[in-house]
């Protein structure tokens, strides 16, 4: 190694970079394998990196042995940036970037909002709920009010998130709505099947994303991230399926 | 029936793709990883093949699309796998055995949560499966361009 290179901010650069797709929804495998790509296009070849869900270590070897620790607390889901993440990563590794210009976009990835508004993503789930009734035997009949049981789960579980800091809270009580507005569209007459609907609308509240990352990381050895994260998805399940059960107690 | 199933398993798969904001471009061929891997269970199933074999079948053709898309359009894989794995989560059963359990009926409830453990266990060994067969192409594939050179 030598010294002209700027180890500082190649740190900087990997922690930054790690620390985004680490929040928003990258295995760990793939946070640390970018991690070592980038050390290694900006000249530093011996770098190691361990990632966890909640924490990444990242260290360079050689002359000028460094190593720091970030801390991730706040997890979301906004695959859009792990990609534009990735993208960065590539133009790095072909050595069209400078780290200080690599710092900066990535520092604007950190920054920017959401992919989609808000309304769009309840809509989404609202949609789906329907989607997903029909494609568990629904009844056409009962299309509209999975619909509207799933947008008002997905849409309190929105708002609960950054109301509440406990994050299986959250699902409980978005699984008790669930449940209590099929319930409810049951019991006046519009709904005809309280299962199909519950199920259908259940569906966008499902941590599709941990189960597919844990399975992921576990075949890429990361036990640790991978045991974890399996350990999540069951706690989002049991919370889930919790609250529903809430809703039976209220019948 | 079928053709309700095709565009609703596509519209729900691409849906969740926004719940989970995957880039916009990406969104159809979410959808249409979501729906292949969906009929595909659906065919299975309808014509008296087991649950667990459908899953895992259905999980493995998914992965092995989005391996393909992933390369193909340069994007994580995870954006394509979520969307397609979705609606093979055991929903409905999960839901059957809570019920079950809630109503004190603990000898029905267990055996479905078994089974929902394995229907778990398919997705995650279709997904296995798939990546090592990624493996061993790339590594045959290395191997034969060595070769010739």
């Amino acid at each position: 190694m030598d010294d002209r290179l700027p180890y500082n901010e190649i740190i900087d650069v990997c922690l930054l970079a790690g620390k985004i797709m680490l929040q928003n929804g990258a295995e760990t495998s793939r946070v640390e394998d970018t991690m070592v790509r980038i050390a290694a296009a900006f000249g530093c070849g011996d770098s190691h990196s361990f990632s966890t869900p909640t924490g990444i270590i990242f260290s360079l070897d050689g002359m000028h042995p460094a190593s720091k620790l970030i801390r991730v607390s706040q997890r979301s889901t906004d695959l859009h940036k792990v990609t534009l993440v990735n993208s960065i990563s590539r133009s790095i590794s072909s050595k069209e970037m400078t780290p200080e210009e690599a710092y900066l976009q990535l520092k604007q990835i950190e920054k920017a909002g959401m992919g989609y508004p808000m309304w769009v993503q309840v809509f989404a789930a609202f949609i789906s709920s329907g989607c997903f009734l029909i494609m568990f035997q629904g009844q056409w009949n009962d299309f509209i009010w999975s619909c509207i049981a799933g947008g008002m789960g997905f849409s309190c579980l929105f708002y609960l998130h950054r109301l509440l800091e406990v994050r299986f809270f959250a699902e409980f009580i978005a699984s008790l709505v669930v449940g209590l507005a099929a319930m409810f569209f049951v019991q006046i007459g519009v709904g005809s099947h309280l299962d199909t609907i519950i199920i259908g609308a259940v569906m966008p509240l499902v941590p599709g994303l941990l189960i597919t990352n844990a399975a992921r990381d576990l075949i890429a050895g990361h036990l640790v991230s991978g045991l974890s994260k399996g350990v999540d998805a069951g706690l989002t399940a049991l919370a889930i399926g919790a609250g529903i059960s809430a809703a039976f107690v209220f019948l | 029936m079928m053709i309700a199933q095709l565009i609703t398993s596509f519209i729900a798969s691409a849906a969740f793709g926004v719940i989970f904001n995957v880039p916009k471009n990406s969104l159809l061929q979410c959808g249409f990883v979501g729906m292949l891997g969906w009929i595909l269970y659906f065919f299975l199933v309808e014509n008296e093949i087991n649950s667990i074999i459908a899953t895992l079948a259905a999980a493995f053709i998914v992965a092995v699309i989005s391996q393909y898309f992933a390369k193909r359009y340069k994007t994580p894989i995870t954006i394509f796998n979520v969307s397609g794995i979705i609606p093979l989560v055991p929903g409905g059963l999960s839901y059957d055995a809570m019920k079950h359990f809630v109503g004190n009926d603990f000898y029905v409830a267990v055996q479905l949560a078994a089974k929902v453990f394995m229907l778990a266990g398919a997705i995650a060994m279709g997904l296995i499966f798939a990546e090592v067969m990624n493996q061993l192409v790339t590594k045959y594939n290395r191997r034969k361009v060595r070769l010739k050179s």
